[in-house]
């Protein structure tokens, strides 16, 4: 009787160590796997899904990496083979999640091939080729969004008034992706300035003008989507837009009033805290 | 030369395999292509980790049809080959972990008394239930973040950065902390190996009539709970434990071990 007692409290005992130890195991492992994924800064290749769901969707094959690397365009004309390619795959120490594909267009940009080698070899679905796809189905890399190239006006030298289209010229997209903006420059009163304006309905995100740009650290860069772009929000519409006026057509009249208090009003005004 | 014959065997497929991979990035080969989380083979094959596949499947996203028979082509043919022989005859930790067992013997480090059995060898169970829920919860493959075999793959593929670390951590572990401590006690990846090879084919089988009981293949096996039978039973290993790694019929002077065909009508 004692023996079997002795029994079942040990068998309790180990029971509720592994449940615990096992709970204990999974807080850690859950922490430090939610801590690795937080890495908002990188650039996907063509075709990527949202970050959050390429994170989960991705098996970290490398298929892309080696069909972008291993493409027909990138073999050196001299030795017959491939330089590096433009899609590394985060290795530890690169602090972003291990075993993903990324590129820093400094090092390499994207070529933006027109095959787009790295999107169809996707097995997961992490690379989705109908988003890089036109209306008839074909392959088209000018549909990719792989951030949004960014000016920084100040460190920019077209800004300052010295002539320098190297982003503009660059481009993959001429002309579409990054425009020139003239204007006269007052302080010379004969120069014009010529700067250039990137259209984020035609920037892929390539980093070509990056790469290309001639100060130390280029003035335009490319940021991912996440953190280059705001969102207005739904309730602004544009009224000029026949398109956007149809978003509301069915909306209902909400009258909504708010209660004014005289008593704050009177007092700032009163209170020469106005500047 | 006969003593090393699954041994020698073992590293040049599991040496081979890197290559093909390895030449796949540098050189464009189409032969095997990818990494162990999902690979294509002749440039048409989809293969891919069960156990991977399961992980993504966690986290709810729908993965693509290539992934799913790749991880169904994977499970069958370890089904045939025997579940672990992923382990003893591809995955590249095996080298490492294998180097590390050497080393205990060599050092004297097999005895009891230095050999810390913290962890119980089912803990690898634990550890591939509990890597599913975490991928569930926190919605990425939580093993993926962390596998010692793809980092090792990859850094031999793609360059190691800082993952030579974790390569270098599992050897330490096993050579001073607990015997197969990682193959034997932690990896997930063979857990769910182990269950695929429950029901496996090729298997070994153990003569006991043959048999002297010198025991020098319970010595050398990395799970030798497996090998209970030896000097008992005339039975095949049916442990899914069993890596298949052929390093007991190697060692054997008796010819009291062989690969064979499982009976699946005899229990």
């Amino acid at each position: 009787m004692a023996n079997s007692d002795n029994n079942r409290r040990k068998f309790m005992a180990t029971t509720l160590q592994s449940v615990g130890l096992t709970a204990l195991g999974g807080l850690l492992w859950s922490g430090y796997t939610d801590e690795v994924k937080a890495s908002p800064l990188v650039l996907r290749p063509p075709g990527a899904i949202k970050e959050d769901d390429f994170l989960t969707a991705c098996i970290k094959c490398g298929l892309c990496a080696e069909a972008c690397q291993n493409r027909e365009t990138n073999l050196d004309r001299e030795t017959g083979l491939p330089k590096a390619g433009t899609l590394k795959m985060a290795k530890g120490g690169d602090h972003k999640l291990i075993g993903t594909p990324y590129f820093i267009p400094t090092e390499v940009p994207c070529y933006m091939c027109e095959d787009i080698p790295c999107v169809p070899v996707c097995p997961s679905g992490a690379l989705d080729q109908l988003s890089v796809s036109n209306d008839k189905g074909e392959l088209d890399i000018n549909k990719a969004s792989m951030g949004l190239a960014v000016v920084h006006k100040e460190s920019c030298i077209a800004y300052w008034g010295i002539q320098c289209d190297a982003c503009y010229r660059a481009c993959p997209l001429l002309g579409e992706a990054i425009t020139i903006e003239m204007h006269r420059n007052e302080r010379t009163g004969k120069h014009t300035f010529m700067l250039p304006i990137v259209n984020d309905n035609a920037c892929t995100g390539c980093g070509l003008c990056e790469i290309a740009c001639v100060t130390e650290k280029p003035a335009i860069f490319v940021l991912p989507n996440e953190v280059s772009k705001g969102v207005a929000g739904d309730h602004y519409v544009k009224g000029w837009d026949k398109k956007d006026q149809n978003r509301v057509q069915d909306a209902k009249e909400i009258e909504t009033t708010t209660e004014l208090s005289n008593q704050s009003s009177s007092d700032y005004l009163n209170s020469g805290d106005l500047y | 030369m006969k003593n090393i014959k699954y041994l020698l065997l073992r590293r040049v497929t599991q040496i081979g395999i890197l290559i093909l991979y390895f030449g796949a990035n540098a050189y464009g080969w189409n032969i095997l292509a990818g990494t162990f989380g999902s690979s294509l083979l002749f440039g048409t094959i989809p293969l891919a980790d069960p156990y991977t596949t399961l992980q993504v499947l966690a986290t709810g996203f729908v993965l693509g049809a290539d992934v799913l028979l790749g991880a169904l082509i994977i499970a069958f043919f370890y089904f045939v080959v025997g579940g672990r022989a992923f382990c003893s005859w591809v995955c590249p930790i095996n080298m490492v972990t294998d180097l590390a067992n050497w080393l205990r013997r060599k050092l004297k480090l097999d005895k009891d008394e230095v050999n810390y059995r913290f962890i119980k060898r089912n803990a690898r169970y634990w550890i591939m239930v509990l890597g599913l829920i975490v991928s569930a919860v926190v919605g990425i493959s939580a093993f993926e973040v962390l596998s010692p075999i793809t980092i090792m793959q990859r850094g031999i593929i793609f360059g190691f950065g800082s993952g030579i670390a974790v390569i270098l951590a599992i050897f330490l572990f096993d050579v001073f902390g607990v015997k197969n401590g990682w193959c034997g006690h932690l990896c997930p990846l063979g857990a769910s190996y182990s269950l695929i090879g429950k029901a496996s084919i090729i298997r070994v089988e153990h003569d006991h009539e043959a048999c002297t009981a010198c025991m020098e293949c319970k010595v050398v096996c990395p799970e030798n709970h497996v090998l209970h039978m030896i000097n008992k039973k005339s039975i095949h290993v049916l442990d899914g434990e069993c890596t298949n790694c052929g390093r007991c019929i190697d060692v054997c002077g008796d010819d009291a071990l062989k690969f064979s065909i499982r009976n699946y009508l005899k229990k």
